[in-house]
């Protein structure tokens, strides 16, 4: 059993943990939530024994009556991976690339048991095998390349647990898989739990996950746990006002008004995008995809990683060109490069996912909300238009002249929609514009683009992997899978009563908090 | 169900090693088809430049107080009179037939005389790498590990003295240490490979002379690609199984920062071919830069020609061993 008393960091001076609190059983799972920066990974961290090395740490991190803030490196290095397993986040960056799967498994067996290679590569397709990669579909000289992301989380987690540790700890580990992919590796995880009575500390900032699979949850908010128990009862109680906003965050739909009747505004007709692949095939990436979105219609476009939504949309943007079919912004003609005309172009404005990577670091947020004006030329106030754009996100037009790493994530994205707006688009493609963003945050962003719809008359497309959120905003859904559309309906139906078999797939896999708890 | 999908599995796994040697024939094919354009346009820009140069060949070699006839005859002579587009033609076809042609001024052939030099210029080029590498290598790993202290400091101030120091002088340290005062190794000259450790020993001082600045910058090199890599989500999941910091090191960061060295090698190699001029001054070496110094203030134009398009092929192939070099530690890289 793990037993963290008083757990306290302070890192530079700014305490990250105060006094937390928190009992792991074995056998048993417990969610750690919270939004980012709570401290839910410095505390996985503090509990390995990870922490950056100017960190002062104070309490205590029982394990078998031994304290393992006191413990020597050494000694801990025999902890890690033995006792305590740990997955990430990341699953394509937290493999290394140039060993083979077999090896990286292997490793943990030699290290601990000095075991001999033929030796821990046995053991290593066990556990490869217990994972869910068999062989000899999955041999042990594969590379992290060749694998998908979930198979690649499931070879992290074959060496988190090839030592049979006390403690997994799994921080994120689905966050960046798919919905279908995301409900296997959580299968396993509990599979694991129940079969090896280890205990399992599952971090997420989701709700739903934890609601489906975890017997304890904890809520962390700012360094603090504010609120500890059963899953069920926590969820049925929210006795913290804090629980409570993230769940009202969590399930926060933004009011809507009837569905726009316009004229359509975006008409593809069977568009077929391919790629050649290395070896001389072809892939087609979009297959015969048709849709339309009419003026002031907010569409959803969901699918898994690999279905071809992100293809599409560099199509509809007249980034890449078609090899068949067309694509129409209000009759006229979308081609890639430089033969789109700019006044078209000035038509559509898209909202990518990473509000940290999206933006030059060295440039002001005027002349980055501003760039879009090198399509229509700049106008004479453009400095006001700026500062409108700002106001209109819910900033302040003397945000103009600060620098974008001075924003949080949820302002950064703000940021973005108001450079999408500065040149008054008719359609903002929004590409998992909010799927980076804390539950509470999201909310708000989501309330300020169903606001500007209204005010402006925008259509939308919509791109997520979260049925959810595209429920919550759409008004009408299109399921997307191996590059074609398999499903197109009012957003409530084809998520209440899926009709097509790929569709209802990914519902069912849609992790959700049981209704009668929320009630 | 579980058989058919074996069987499939086999069979995918079957397909992807045809494609995958399929997918090496045509990279080889199209490396070498574009080796040979490189070096057909490195033949022409060479050809031109040497023609732009001032200085003619037979003048030079007649002296300042020749009769313009006798000029004009020798001119005919070594086939200078001819148009330029043939004289072109003339010297890649005879390449092409494996003739890099006659020296004007010693009238052997150029071939031999590369050859020759090449006896004592990849030989030490080699030594000096292989030396550069082998002091980069403990030095970058030991900055890396001991990032932002003493240590670190200590070997970043070194490495920049040892890029700053002009490379000519310290051969003359090292010529007054080791042949005049203790009298270990010679001062200079190359007795010929007919004395394999006497041609070693003469080698040794201009390797060490050559190494000294290439081993700063390949552990400066080395250094920050380990402290790039340590950065990596990986390296994290390598202390989460339990190894210590330097196993992580060691096994995880060293091979993911070889790639940066590698191309840094590589290019280190192709300078140390010729730009070794200044050292085999010092040492009295007969290698290739002197003879393409000593052509170019000869006008023998055709040797200068000649001997700069070998290097180029060098380099060539040299980048071309670096690229499998970049296939044989990156799996990744492997089926492009």
């Amino acid at each position: 059993m793990i037993d963290l008393r008083d757990l306290s960091v302070t890192i530079r001076g700014t305490q990250v943990l105060r006094d937390v609190d928190l009992r792991l059983h074995p056998g048993s799972i417990t969610g750690l939530v919270g939004e980012s920066g709570s401290g839910k990974s410095m505390t996985a961290l503090a509990i390995m024994g990870l922490l950056p090395h100017r960190a002062q740490i104070g309490g205590q991190v029982m394990l078998d009556g031994q304290n393992l803030l006191t413990m020597s490196e050494p000694a801990l290095c025999k902890i890690r991976g033995r006792r305590i397993g740990m997955i990430f986040q990341e699953p394509m960056t937290a493999l290394n690339p140039l060993m083979t799967i077999g090896d990286q498994v292997a490793e943990v067996l030699r290290i601990h048991h000095g075991m001999d290679r033929t030796a821990a590569l046995a053991r290593a397709r066990e556990r490869l095998d217990r994972v869910g990669l068999p062989d000899p579909r999955f041999p042990l000289t594969l590379y992290p390349h060749e694998l998908s992301g979930g198979q690649r989380q499931r070879v992290a987690i074959a060496l988190a647990i090839a030592e049979r540790p006390d403690l997994l700890i799994a921080d994120e580990p689905t966050t960046a898989l798919d919905v279908t992919t995301q409900a296997q590796i959580l299968d396993l995880l509990a599979g694991l739990v129940r079969e090896e009575g280890m205990a399992l500390l599952l971090i997420t900032h989701d709700l739903a996950v934890v609601a489906g699979l975890a017997d304890r949850v904890a809520v962390m908010k700012a360094g603090e746990i504010v609120e500890e128990g059963p899953t069920e009862t926590l969820f049925r109680t929210r006795s913290h006002p804090y629980t409570h906003q993230l769940f009202a965050a969590s399930r926060h739909a933004p009011s809507r008004h009837a569905p726009a009747t316009g004229s359509p505004l975006l008409r593809i007709r069977d568009a077929v995008r391919e790629y050649r692949l290395p070896g001389g095939d072809r892939l087609r990436a979009v297959d015969g995809v048709s849709l339309t979105i009419g003026r002031g219609e907010s569409v959803g476009l969901v699918g898994e990683s690999g279905c071809g939504k992100s293809t599409l949309t560099r199509a509809i943007l007249g980034l890449d060109p078609l090899q068949g079919g067309t694509i129409a912004l209000d009759g006229r003609q979308v081609m890639a490069g430089r033969r789109m005309p700019r006044d078209l172009r000035a038509r559509m404005q898209v909202v990518f996912q990473d509000p940290f990577g999206s933006f030059d670091p060295r440039w002001r947020v005027a002349r980055l909300v501003a760039e879009p004006f090198h399509l229509t030329d700049r106008p004479a106030g453009w400095r006001d238009r700026v500062g409108a754009a700002l106001s209109e996100v819910g900033l302040h037009p003397d945000d103009a002249d600060r620098y974008i790493h001075e924003f949080s994530g949820g302002q950064r994205q703000r940021i973005a929609i108001a450079r999408a707006l500065i040149i008054r688009p008719d359609l903002i493609v929004l590409d998992e514009a909010v799927s980076a963003l804390d539950v509470r945050v999201r909310a708000q962003v989501l309330d300020l683009l169903a606001g500007l719809r209204r005010s402006h008359g925008l259509s939308y497309l919509f791109i997520s992997h979260d049925l959810s959120v595209v429920r919550g905003i759409t008004d009408r859904v299109l399921v997307m899978q191996k590059g074609r559309i398999v499903e197109d309906g009012a957003a409530e139906q084809v998520i209440d009563t899926p009709s097509a078999p790929y569709t209802r797939r990914l519902v069912a896999a849609m992790p959700r908090i049981p209704t009668d708890w929320v009630a | 169900m579980i058989a058919r999908r074996t069987a499939g599995a086999t069979r995918f796994t079957a397909a992807r090693r045809r494609i995958s040697v399929g997918v090496m024939l045509r990279y080889v094919l199209r490396r070498m088809i574009s080796l040979g354009l490189s070096l057909l346009v490195a033949s022409a820009l060479i050809f031109s430049v040497v023609e732009l140069v001032p200085g003619d060949p037979a003048s030079f070699m007649l002296g300042t107080g020749a009769q313009p006839e006798t000029v004009a005859a020798l001119r005919q002579q070594m086939g200078l009179d001819q148009p330029l587009p043939l004289r072109y033609a003339a010297w890649v076809g005879a390449l092409l037939q494996g003739d890099l042609g006659q020296s004007f001024t010693y009238k052997t052939p150029i071939g031999g005389m590369i050859l020759e030099r090449m006896q004592v210029s990849l030989p030490l080029a080699l030594m000096a790498l292989t030396l550069a590498a082998a002091i980069a290598f403990p030095v970058g790993i030991y900055a890396a590990a001991r990032r932002g202290k003493a240590g670190d400091a200590a070997v970043m101030g070194g490495t920049q003295l040892g890029i700053a120091l002009p490379n000519f002088w310290f051969a003359m340290l090292l010529v007054l240490l080791f042949a005049v005062k203790l009298r270990w190794l010679p001062a200079g000259g190359f007795p010929g490979w007919s004395q394999p450790d006497a041609a070693l020993r003469s080698l040794i001082l201009p390797a060490v002379a050559l190494a000294l600045p290439q081993a700063a910058i390949l552990a400066r090199v080395l250094r920050s690609a380990l402290i790039e890599t340590q950065g990596q989500d990986y390296i994290r999941t390598a202390r989460a199984k339990g190894l210590t910091a330097g196993q992580t090191l060691r096994r995880h960061a060293l091979r993911n920062a070889l790639i940066p060295v590698l191309t840094i090698m590589g290019m280190q190699f192709s300078f140390l071919l010729a730009g070794a001029i200044i050292i085999e001054n010092v040492f009295y070496l007969p290698g290739l830069g002197r003879l393409i110094f000593q052509a170019i203030s000869q006008r023998d134009l055709i040797v200068v020609q000649s001997a700069v398009l070998v290097l180029v092929a060098a380099v060539i192939a040299v980048t071309f061993l670096v690229d499998l070099a970049y296939a044989a530690v990156d799996p990744r890289l492997r089926n492009r």
